[in-house]
């Protein structure tokens, strides 16, 4: 076994010195990383207000300092909009940032809690603590959003953080690593750029916590390495979130909320994004119209050419996307777009009507700028058609009706359901942000990023006065009945026991 | 189609047919749990005298107590649990609402333990039914009399087609984990948490897993004689007292000063003899062995010859009647079996230390327990062991009662386990929480739509700031 190990180690100098970092190399990084990190956290020191308070205002400064250095990476890496990296990536980072800063103290407070006659006289507490050393691997489509977002609850929660961004988005995650270097703790809080073999290495070692960001594939592989050492993940993955339009609506607004959500928003490549349409057959031809009409109003005439609007992240995605449009069935359902450039990794934005049910674009979650719409003979039918997939991330539904409301509120599970907008509720920091089932596990979002890297430690305090001998032995009938009564919660036979009063 | 498919095919229909998520639905069948409850009292008793050799004072206590406490408090908060919370919006979204809407997770699965064969089956149940999922409880066949007791019995008061029953060893255990479930809760070793959780990754589902470790109870040099007597007396209850010491949050060793150890044990002993009479192996408020596999295990723990030689009280053992004695050891190696393991059993390991403060340090350096008594009245003591453990639970001066307090969240943390039930808390590890934001179609803001510039850039940086005084000079052409 230590002549494999030594060899092992040997391969891995060998390799290292000829450049290139083999299996072995990785994983001993990755273990003496931990290791490193799990001592600093040993000392104590995340866990005090000051540590939590300081890193999360270097974490203001850092995005103050270097907002048009990060949006450049995320345009570098996406071509997304500069609009949006700014607005969705940047400053919603800082809103969220500054939002902990305000509420870290009344979020640390224990909560009291009333205790029972059970247990009288005591008193008790809710105390919420720290899970230790927590890994927080994110995705490439909101490169800095989604890899500070956790962190940010991790560090306020009093954690230790090891992030591991996507390779996928190459520009933001070496950005990523410098700043975090030049701004936060480095003993407790680190970043680890890699691909593939870096990550199965991190997912080796203990953690207290994983935070995944991406597709229930690799949340599979997350979940089934953490399970190894008893960790607890938060699973934020996507799914094919609908989006209901009635009739009798503003179907201006409605149109454009969708079109903000669908190509706005990095272009389809979005787990919250809406994936395809669901409306009635007499109302589909208006829509259609009306997403036409302001599509073109918002990206112009020639959208490939639209300084607006993201392009797919690389080939691999360009190439999968493009073939959910080639299957025979599918591409005769095209009614607007479906335009592509495989030079610059451009689709346009791309409306389907119809397409067939079984066909790979209406069972895959799509995440890019094709939308098909799919047409039911009343609208209530279409709630029984996505109940009968897996359950999405977000539903959305446009509607003047209440009863359609409350009906759609009531029947269709979803991590997050919005009547009349799209995407929105991930910017309400009063709200949980997660999936169900295929959609993922655990949520975040304000108060609940806090929760979700803290342990709700249960603090009963009692004095020595008090004892009932009813708890101990030697067992008696008469205990029997004085522990009937308590549990019972009746004061009267409680106190008819303890006299021997009781008739039974 | 075998018998679990057949189950869990109806189990879904049952569920998609939206009958569990009335509140009549969740109500009746906490009745009818209720009702089993009070009819077949006596036929508890008997089970568990029969598995564990509980007393009924025991038995009524830790089981049936709990079940009867457990779903009164649900059914009475159960509506108040149900209600929609309000989260709070900003202003800009106005008009808007939003609340966050509690929903059953769909179909899930109980696997309960041996050691309160009934509560660990019901009382996870309890929470399953009130958020109002269709629920398979998987029994444990090493307590078989309250197995077949609960196969037999639940069937006849509950909804069948919405709650079923399943009795059997690990191949029906593993068989249920082949498949797809909305929630795992998991009861038992964090061996088989890990297949658990491992099994559940493959459909992507949710698992609470509340499994045990070594809790500590930590005993400070008490001045008062009397604070001194009800100390031991809650330590000798929480070790021999529930379930002979097979339970998760009994005490699984004390720290104590050095200087103090003679008194303890003292004190020990003479407790020990109050409750369970000179000869505890006839007492009948003691509960025996699970089985002969966990009786050797425990008989081998004090085998090895220096943790023999450290015994200070008991040690005897009887196969046949699966009894061991209350037994007491002073500082056995910390690195034997004894002190590496989670005892679960009737042993008790007394660690000296010179200073108090040093527990900290022990219980640090392994993993994180179950449960951490402190016994003290030193104030700054108190807020040091908050401050520098971990644990599922801390309990002040007293053992195990954290266990009846509805309004505390009761599971572990690190190796003992993630997730918690109780109160309220059982309601939530069986829902989602549904985030739920409503909007009207008016008004519009324009900034939030392509084709961007500079002004839709400026307009949504001061909403994310919620600067609404900016908003409107920038509105206004005011501000530059």
């Amino acid at each position: 076994m230590l002549f494999v190990r030594v060899l092992n180690i040997v391969a891995a100098r060998i390799m290292a010195i000829e450049g290139e970092k083999n299996v072995y190399e990785v994983e001993i990084e990755a273990s003496s990383l931990v290791k490193e990190i799990r001592e600093s956290y040993a000392t104590g020191k995340t866990r005090s207000y000051e540590w939590r308070m300081s890193q999360l205002q270097r974490l203001v400064q850092m995005l103050e300092h270097h907002e048009q250095e990060i949006a450049e990476a995320i345009v570098a890496d996406l071509s997304k909009p500069m609009f949006e990296a700014l607005a969705y990536e940047v400053a919603m980072l800082k809103n969220s940032c500054s939002l902990a800063v305000k509420k870290l103290k009344q979020w640390m407070v224990p909560e009291k809690v009333k205790t029972s006659i059970t247990t009288f006289p005591s008193s008790a507490e809710i105390v919420p603590e720290p899970l230790g050393v927590v890994l927080v691997i994110s995705p490439w489509n909101y490169p800095f959003l989604l890899s500070l977002d956790p962190v940010i609850g991790a560090i306020a929660a009093g954690n230790a953080v090891v992030l591991k961004p996507s390779e996928v988005s190459p520009a933001t995650s070496s950005l990523l690593a410098k700043l975090v270097g030049e701004y936060m703790d480095n003993s407790l809080i680190r970043v680890v750029e890699g691909g593939v073999a870096e990550t199965t290495a991190l997912l080796e070692q203990k953690w207290d916590k994983i935070c995944y960001t991406g597709n229930g594939r690799v949340g599979r592989i997350v979940m089934a390495a953490a399970a190894k050492h008893l960790t607890p993940v938060l699973l934020e993955l996507g799914g094919k979130s609908p989006v209901v339009v009635d009739s009798g609506i503003n179907l201006q607004v409605a149109t454009r909320r969708i079109i903000a959500g669908k190509w706005g928003c990095n272009n389809g490549q979005t787990c919250v994004a809406p994936d395809y349409i669901l409306t009635t057959k007499d109302f589909a031809p208006k829509l259609v119209d009306a997403l036409k009409h302001e599509l073109e109003h918002f990206f112009g005439e020639n959208p490939l050419d639209s300084k607006d609007l993201s392009r797919i992240v690389n080939s691999n995605h360009f190439a999968r996307l493009t073939k959910l449009l080639d299957e025979d069935r599918v591409s005769g359902t095209i009614v607007h777009g479906g335009k592509s450039e495989k030079s610059t990794l451009k689709i346009s934005p791309t409306i389907l009507l119809d397409a067939p049910r079984d066909s790979l674009i209406m069972n895959e979650e799509i995440f890019g700028p094709l939308l098909p719409i799919l047409t039911v003979e009343k609208v209530e039918d279409s709630f029984d058609i996505i109940n009968s997939g897996t359950k999405p991330l977000a539903a959305y539904l446009f509607t003047s009706n209440k009863k359609l409301k409350e009906q759609f509120v009531m029947t269709v599970s979803a991590g997050g359901v919005v009547i009349n907008d799209t995407v929105l509720h991930l910017s309400v920091a009063g709200l949980p942000f997660g999936g169900v089932q295929e959609s993922g596990m655990g949520a975040y979002h304000g108060k609940f990023s806090f929760d979700a890297f803290s342990h709700k430690k249960a603090v009963l305090y009692r004095s020595f006065a008090g004892d009932a001998p009813v708890r101990y032995p030697p067992y008696t009938k008469g205990k029997l009945r004085l522990m009937k009564a308590l549990i019972g919660g009746s004061i009267l036979s409680a106190i008819f026991a303890l006299f021997g009063l009781s008739k039974d | 189609m075998g018998e679990v498919e057949k189950s869990l095919a109806e189990l879904r229909k049952t569920f998609n047919s939206g009958r569990t998520r009335s509140v009549a639905w969740r109500k009746n069948q906490l009745r009818a749990l209720l009702d089993l409850i009070s009819h077949k009292e006596e036929v508890i008793f008997e089970a568990l005298h029969q598995d564990l050799g509980k007393h009924p004072v025991e038995a009524y206590r830790d089981e049936i107590g709990v079940v009867i406490k457990s779903a009164r408090f649900a059914l009475n908060n159960m509506e108040k649990w149900m209600a929609p919370k309000k989260g709070h919006i900003p202003l800009l979204f106005f008009p808007a609402k939003g609340e966050v809407l509690p929903e059953p997770l769909g179909v899930v699965l109980v696997l309960s333990s041996w050691n309160f064969p009934i509560s660990l089956a019901l009382d996870p149940l309890i929470g399953a039914i009130s958020a109002g999922n269709a629920v398979v409880l998987k029994l444990s066949e090493n307590a078989p009399a309250c197995s077949s007791f609960l196969a037999k019995t639940l069937p006849l008061y509950l909804d069948n087609s919405a709650i079923k029953v399943f009795e059997g060893g690990a191949d029906v255990g593993n068989e249920l984990l082949q498949h797809k479930w909305d929630k795992i809760f998991f009861t038992g070793s964090s061996r088989v948490g890990r297949l658990v959780m491992t099994a559940a990754a493959k459909h992507l589902t949710p698992v609470t897993l509340e499994l045990g470790g070594k809790c500590p109870a930590i005993l400070d040099s008490l001045s008062n004689p009397s604070d001194m007597k009800a100390a031991v007396k809650r330590i000798v209850g929480a070790k021999w007292g529930a379930c002979s010491g097979q339970a998760c949050i009994g005490v699984d060793y004390v720290l104590v000063e050095d200087n103090f150890k003679s008194t303890l044990i003292e004190l020990l002993k003479k407790t020990i003899k109050k409750f369970y009479g000179e000869n505890p192996k006839s007492s009948k408020s003691n509960a025996r062995i699970i089985n002969k596999h966990h009786f050797e295990r425990l008989r081998n723990l004090l085998e090895d010859p220096l943790v023999a030689d450290s015994i200070v009280h008991g040690g005897s053992s009887d196969e046949e009647n699966l009894f061991i004695e209350p037994t007491i050891l002073l500082n056995p190696p910390l690195e034997a079996e004894i002190m590496t393991e989670e005892i679960f059993g009737p042993l008790l390991p007394i660690i000296t230390i010179d200073k108090i403060q040093e527990s900290i340090d022990i219980i640090n350096s392994r993993s994180k327990p179950l449960a951490i008594y402190a016994f003290t009245k030193d104030e700054t003591l108190k807020r040091k062991i908050l401050a520098e453990t971990s644990s599922g639970s801390v309990v002040f001066n007293d053992t195990m009662i954290q266990f009846l307090c509805d309004a505390l969240p009761f599971g572990g943390v690190g190796q003992s386990g993630f997730g918690s039930y109780h109160g309220k808390y059982s309601f939530d590890t069986f829902s989602h929480e549904k985030a739920v934001l409503q909007r009207s179609f008016f008004p519009e803001i324009e900034p939030r739509y392509p084709p961007w510039n500079s002004f839709k850039l400026k307009f949504i940086r001061l909403a994310y700031n919620f600067d609404y005084l900016g908003l409107l000079l920038l509105l206004m052409g005011l501000k530059r």
